[in-house]
């Protein structure tokens, strides 16, 4: 039984990256958000540079299409990391008072991956964006 | 509470009633990731987890942040110019210290 198990550990492929996030994480943070429903994959432009010299920070900028009304609004915009430690990476929560549905801001990345973008609307829709980035520095720590 | 923060909050000086104003927010904050290296002595993460925008009694925005985010994290949104007022920005950090600072909007 011992040895059985210390076999069983040996064997486990040595984690590539221990911070890594495991492949199907993003999946898992997608379906957190989706709760069942069926993303369009229209209305987002997701602008973000398709090559990053620096993983430490990298601009992306998020706008939705959506009248912004109290009847009609984004509620929420999120982004998903494919590789980063932690996947969901940042979430934001508006109102019709922001009057455009569009928000920017900064992101570290782990490596080259893809990156997903989230729209929730009012009347329960989601909206979704994927992109490709190319990492050249990661922010992460090799072997940590 | 209330110890200083330092932000930087750009927004226009006065806009229109129903004008779309874009308000950048640029923090010094290092968002603390505890990173796990040989060599390092790993720190507790401590990121400012969340900040909060409310303007002429309302909540108009709100971000919940990962580590994922930038060192100095910059956020851009936008809000419609309603009233003449002052936009209050709450950050929370890990550990449940808060910052708080105001912009003033004049509408016209």
């Amino acid at each position: 039984m011992t040895t059985a198990t210390r076999r069983a550990v040996l064997l486990l492929p040595v984690a590539a990256s221990a911070a890594m996030a495991q492949e199907g994480d993003m999946a898992a943070a997608e379906r957190a958000i989706l709760a069942g429903r069926t993303p369009r994959e229209a209305g987002i432009a997701f602008d973000m540079p398709r090559l990053s010299e620096n993983g430490n920070s990298v601009d992306v900028a998020v706008r939705v299409d959506s009248p912004m009304t109290a009847a009609d609004h984004v509620r929420a915009i999120h982004i998903l990391s494919e590789k980063n430690p932690v996947p969901r990476v940042a979430s934001f929560f508006l109102t019709p008072r922001a009057g455009r549905a569009e928000v920017a801001t900064r992101i570290r990345l782990a490596t080259s991956q893809q990156i997903i973008v989230l729209a929730e609307t009012s009347a329960g829709e989601v909206h979704r964006a994927a992109r490709e980035v190319i990492v050249v520095l990661g922010a992460c720590v090799e072997g940590g | 509470m209330a110890s200083p923060i330092v932000a930087r909050i750009t927004l226009p000086e006065r806009a229109r009633r129903g004008e779309v104003v874009t308000i950048r927010v640029l923090v010094r904050h290092p968002m603390e990731r505890a990173i796990d290296a040989p060599g390092l002595t790993p720190l507790p993460r401590k990121i400012l987890h969340s900040m909060r925008v409310t303007y002429a009694g309302a909540e108009v925005f709100r971000a919940e942040l990962s580590q994922g985010i930038t060192a100095n994290p910059y956020i851009e949104f936008t809000t419609l110019a309603v009233e003449t007022g002052d936009l209050v920005f709450e950050w929370e950090e890990d550990g449940g210290a808060t910052y708080r600072r105001e912009a003033r909007l004049v509408v016209t």
